[in-house]
């Protein structure tokens, strides 16, 4: 069964049209990037998705359901930039919150708590177990955002930007985590980083209001690109890089499912 | 000094102030890190609506305070959980429409004679026993209910969206904080007025914050301070004979002040 399955789907805040007959199936086995500018909607579609807001028209399946009837299915890790600093919290009960079930109150169990445990430790934070959430850094912080999420036991993990104010060295981390996680769940990340891209994604989605389906570049594409990069005076951006090499061509015009 | 404690008047203060700080501690945690100060003012001043209307039907003022601000948190909740665009305005309005209702039917009511600067200021020593059950029961339901569902609170404080998507009733959650807030601060009028239970929401909690790992630990230790601050105040008031619910606040602000200098200091 495909994990998402997405049939001519438009969305619009208001009168702002932000999602235009967007067409994509999904299974497990891809680690899929979506990319595209800022506002073109990559937010939007995770939102969609995760059923926080319904499409005008179109459908939309989650492992065969409304995203509604499917959120025990989805694990969700948000943007780092929405997180308080200052909430007294530590990272072992930021990871218990995934254990969070509908209609069982009191106190987590024992279960939980091993559960959480063994998540952290997928992460490589059990070190950093009683720390409070905000004196981790960027990539920490969100190495236990991934746990939480883990937690959850879903049967597909949906990232929003997990790279935003994360150092190079903290992305490639966070990259590989994912390539393992991979092997056991389904995997989608929202990024504008051109390593996902061109490093761990097996799919990229590239959304400007519409969508526009690739396989992963190759190996000899992946090396030119990079040394473009590489030889780019100043700034370089990986969604006008994807967009100029791919998305233009009238091969690509039409989005395929 | 100490034969003072023998009067039931002071008994009363002190239980009273107990239960208040206990509260205090554990309402005023949950409306800090939610950064619902403006809120719980709103429906602080608002209740004074409820205080007029029961002085002209002769009821409780405690009661009038309580349906007053129980009805107007749930008009305040479900106007800030959809849009927090504009929610000081919107508090703004209901706030200063609390306590134009309040003056209004205080000047309808015949004879009128009672002492309104007790319930703005507060008046510890004159808390008669009755409130004190009433405080008591209050901090019981706050602390059973807060108990209850206190892994539920703690996500949606921490992350609501996250919590949503697990199943939380987040909206309903969030309108029980606000009803709780609300009966919180009915509570607390008494011993230090509605006007500067605010102080006693946030002051504990935020200097309890940067000494706390979890939320629980921040509650207790508001808790704690918060009964500092209420039994050093009372003591002031009763050896230099000043007004009660000053002296509470007075002593917690310096307290503030001094943790923001220290704050100030450490980094």
């Amino acid at each position: 069964m495909n994990a998402l399955h997405v049939t001519d789907l438009s969305f619009a805040y208001g009168a702002q049209s932000v999602l235009e007959h967007v067409s994509l199936t999904y299974t497990c086995k891809d680690l899929l990037a979506i990319i595209g500018p800022n506002g073109g909607g990559k937010s939007t579609l995770l939102k969609l998705i995760l059923g926080l807001i319904e499409p005008q028209s179109g459908t939309l399946q989650v492992f065969g359901k409304s995203p509604k009837d499917a959120t025990s299915d989805l694990a969700y890790v948000p943007q780092n930039t929405n997180t308080n600093l200052y909430f007294p919290i530590t990272a072992f009960e930021v990871v218990l919150m995934g254990c969070l079930k509908p209609r069982s109150f009191g106190f987590f169990s024992k279960a939980d708590k091993d559960k959480a445990a063994d998540a952290l430790a997928r992460v490589g934070m059990s070190a950093f177990s009683n720390a409070k959430i905000g004196e981790l850094s960027g990539g920490q912080r969100q190495r236990v955002f991934i746990a939480r999420a883990l937690c959850a036991q879903a049967k597909l993990l949906l990232l929003d930007e997990p790279t935003a104010s994360v150092d190079t060295e903290g992305q490639r981390h966070i990259f590989e985590l994912l390539q393992t996680i991979n092997k056991s769940m389904g995997v989608i990340v929202v990024s504008h980083d051109i390593n996902v891209v061109l490093g761990y994604a097996t799919k990229i989605a590239h959304i400007n209001r519409q969508l526009y389906m690739h396989d992963a570049p190759s190996k000899a594409t992946k090396e030119a690109i990079l040394s473009t990069l590489h030889n780019a005076q100043g700034h370089l951006c990986p969604v006008e890089l994807i967009s100029a090499h791919t998305c233009t061509h009238p091969d690509h015009k039409a989005p395929h499912v | 000094m100490f034969e003072i404690l023998s009067y039931s008047f002071m008994q009363h203060a002190l239980l009273a102030g107990v239960f208040v700080s206990v509260l205090c501690g554990v309402i005023g945690t949950l409306v800090v890190v939610n950064r619902m100060v403006f809120i719980a003012g709103g429906i602080a001043h608002g209740a004074y609506g409820g205080i007029g209307i029961a002085f002209f039907m002769g009821l409780s003022p405690l009661l009038g305070a309580g349906a007053f601000a129980f009805i107007l948190a749930l008009i305040i909740a479900a106007i800030t959980f959809k849009n927090k665009e504009r929610i000081d305005a919107v508090i703004g309005a209901l706030w200063a429409f609390g306590m134009a209702v309040g003056i209004v039917f205080i000047d309808l009511t015949q004879g009128y004679n009672v002492d309104l600067m007790s319930y703005l200021f507060g008046s510890i020593l004159s808390v008669p026993q009755s409130d004190v059950w009433a405080m008591g029961g209050i901090t019981l339901l706050v602390a059973g209910v807060v108990g209850t569902f206190y892994k539920e609170l703690q996500a949606m404080s921490f992350d609501p969206e996250f919590a949503q998507l697990r199943g939380v009733p987040v909206k309903l959650l969030y309108y029980v904080l606000v009803v709780l807030v609300a009966l919180c601060v009915v509570a607390t009028i008494r011993v230090v007025g509605l006007v500067l239970v605010i102080a006693l929401l946030t002051i504990p909690p935020y200097i309890a914050e940067g000494f706390s790992s979890k939320l629980g630990v921040m509650m207790m230790l508001s808790a704690l301070m918060a009964t500092l601050f209420t039994l050093g105040g009372l003591w002031l008031s009763v050896a230099y004979d000043l007004t009660s619910g000053a002296s509470i606040i007075l002593v917690a602000s310096l307290s503030f002040f001094l943790a923001l200098g220290a704050k100030r200091f450490k980094t």
